[in-house]
């Protein structure tokens, strides 16, 4: 679904290929696909998937050893010149020139790109103060913290006003108040028309940004959506856990089957004795096995779950003493919502005493997982 | 033409891209950012290009000078020599050291190699400010010398052949330093500069006139073979037309000839480095 009418894609890859000296597989093996101006693509994958060597094929620092890559309909192989033109890039290490203070750095960027010199005067100082810069314009580069840095390489990737802007993981190990300030600008793009390629781990920011994202792992690519779609490809990957104190005469197993045989229930199994608090969360992570390797245990499933939505519905009574609680995990193939109903009604009928209900929702980041499996990297 | 060659859709698309500014733009940017930096570094270069020749004057002319160890017209031999090393030396350092950091570490050089400008065209700026590093240091160590030794030959006319060479040992010597620091992996970079840049310096007619040599002539071979000899020698020959020196033309025609040479492999091995 790239292209929209007949404006030309912003980004264009075709089956590109990119083999570095002395390695005997492709980092990047025939990837294709196409960015449409104005849209903001998500790049996703593990570490050493090939995300970093395709923006850099795209910005013109690394040659492809096969397949073709447009940036605004220049090619960057045939014509790297005309290439970095059109586009600008935040690369993951901080490159800022720490021979110039930082508002040179954003005014020697613009006279690289030929901005008149008045003109990037004003575009430096709305550029600082949109970053939150302009009282520390003129220190030196090396008292900025790691965020101001990466606040300063975006303002200085924009004041050439690129048609395409490439950032390479724009948010690590930044502190909450850069983060939101960078993807609020990130956002703030769109409107003004500037197509964005973004690689990142961050999948709940990227779920809620991005027009489509894309997955990527050896080199390839896996999978191409909106966020949307490709979350409601997992529909009926929902988890629903109840912590139940069966009735004093009721088989837990007896129950467990009753719970499984309600519409939307894939499955239903029962869990280890109840959790201590604050593991709950961390054994339902694990229990989401959606199609991916099975890794390392422990480390891998705390992965899993970072960006899921997670919500305790109810605590509806405390443990009866004497009688075992029992926890039961339905697998959904439907909408937690709509099991939970008849589920409630069949504890009711079998005097069955509810202690804990919590509700599993698929995510970007399963779909991540589940594509390209939990084995550490 | 007519209007109506230029179709309308096209003209659009031009509006709508990023206009691709004139290579000349680019690259005086770029110069403008080195030369900044240069005149920040000013006195960088004054420690660097100065020490180690006004230390090399002060011991062979005061010190042994003083003792008739060396005699009293040596000092006259030497300032030409010493001119001559600052040049190719300084211009030699201030482009390799930097780019070194540059690429290995700090990969500042990125935002300059992603300017739309031929990655070859910037390794030829780092060589234009390489020149003229080494032509301020040849600049900042003649009157420096001059005062150490208590005079110095002076011959206005000669002035242009001195610039000249100067400016062909300034390139020879940041050609010389921008292929050692792109092809040498950062390990090793410590070691060939000694390796590279001692011989340089000893083999380099910096102390004495080529034509001296030929007592030695095995070593008057060795000395013939480092472009240094070239610069020192058409320097001393400008500054002191009495003494026995190799013709101009021959200084020259080799320096040119290897300006030309390092021109190529540094350039080559810049763009290597750059876009892999």
């Amino acid at each position: 679904m790239p292209s929209s009418g007949g404006s030309p894609a912003a980004v264009e890859v075709a089956d590109l290929v990119k083999r570095y000296p002395g390695s005997t597989t492709a980092a990047v093996d025939g990837l294709s696909f196409t960015v449409t101006p104005g849209e903001i693509f998500g790049l996703l994958g593990p570490n050493g998937a090939g995300k970093s060597t395709t923006v850099g094929i795209l910005t013109t620092r690394l040659r492809a050893s096969g397949g073709r890559a447009l940036v605004g309909g220049v090619d960057v192989v045939g014509d790297p010149v005309a290439a970095r033109a059109q586009l600008a890039v935040v690369p993951q290490h901080n490159n800022l020139d720490r021979a110039l203070t930082p508002r040179q750095n954003l005014l020697y960027h613009a006279a690289y790109h030929g901005v008149g010199r008045a003109e990037r005067n004003a575009r430096a100082d709305a550029l600082l103060d949109r970053f939150g810069l302009s009282d520390r314009a003129d220190k030196r580069i090396e008292a900025y913290s790691g965020g101001m840095a990466q606040r300063l390489m975006i303002a200085r990737a924009l004041i050439h006003e690129p048609a395409v802007l490439f950032l390479d993981e724009p948010t690590n190990g930044l502190d909450p108040q850069s983060r939101r300030l960078i993807w609020s600008r990130i956002r703030e793009m769109r409107g003004r028309g500037v197509t964005v390629v973004l690689t990142t781990h961050q999948m709940s920011a990227a779920a809620a940004l991005v027009d489509r994202v894309g997955i990527v792992d050896h080199g390839r690519l896996l999978t191409l959506d909106t966020p949307g779609n490709l979350i409601k490809g997992l529909a009926g990957r929902s988890i629903l856990d109840l912590t139940v104190t069966p009735a004093a005469r009721d088989e837990p197993d007896e129950l467990l089957r009753a719970l499984s045989e309600v519409p939307g229930v894939r499955k239903g199994e029962r869990l280890a004795a109840a959790p201590p608090p604050g593991r709950g969360a961390a054994n339902l992570r694990s229990g989401l096995g959606l199609g991916g390797g099975f890794g390392t245990g422990a480390p891998a499933a705390a992965l899993t779950a970072l960006a899921r939505r997670e919500r305790a519905v109810a605590t509806l009574a405390p443990d009866p003493g004497g009688r075992q609680r029992v926890r039961i995990r339905l697998h959904l193939a439907t909408d937690p919502a709509a099991v939970l109903g008849p589920a409630l009604t069949i504890l009711t009928t079998r005097s069955a005493t509810l202690t804990d209900v919590h509700i599993a929702e698929p995510s970007l980041e399963d779909v991540f997982i589940g594509l390209t499996g939990r084995d550490l990297r | 033409m007519t209007d109506l060659d230029a179709p309308p859709a096209a003209a659009k698309n031009t509006t709508a891209a990023p206009a691709r500014p004139r290579a000349h733009r680019v690259f005086l940017a770029i110069l403008r950012r080195d030369l900044l930096v240069t005149g920040k570094e000013l006195w960088v270069i004054l420690v660097q290009v100065g020490l180690t020749p006004l230390f090399m004057l002060f011991v062979f002319v005061k010190v042994l000078g003083g003792q008739d160890i060396v005699a009293g017209n040596f000092a006259d031999l030497f300032l030409p020599g010493i001119i001559a090393l600052a040049a190719l030396t300084t211009a030699l350092q201030s482009v390799a050291l930097p780019l070194v950091k540059e690429f290995g570490f700090t990969r500042e050089i990125e935002d300059r190699l992603l300017a739309p400008l031929s990655t070859n065209l910037v390794a030829v700026g780092k060589l234009v400010v390489a020149m003229l590093r080494g032509l301020i240091a040849a600049a900042l160590i003649y009157p420096l010398g001059a005062l150490m030794v208590g005079s110095a030959p002076w011959q206005p006319g000669r002035l242009p052949m001195v610039l000249l060479t100067v400016l062909l040992g300034g390139w020879i010597g940041g050609g010389i330093g921008m292929t050692l620091a792109t092809i040498l992996p950062i390990q090793r970079i410590n070691i060939t500069f000694s390796l590279v840049v001692t011989p340089i310096i000893w083999t380099g007619c910096i102390h004495y006139p080529w034509p001296r040599l030929s007592s030695m002539p095995w070593f008057q071979t060795v000395t013939a073979l480092n472009p240094m000899t070239y610069v020192s020698e058409g320097v001393r020959g400008a500054m002191l037309p009495g003494v026995a020196h190799l013709p101009a033309w021959v200084c020259l025609l080799v320096l040119t000839g290897v300006a030309a040479m390092v021109t190529v492999t540094s350039v080559r091995s810049f763009s290597r480095r750059a876009v892999q």
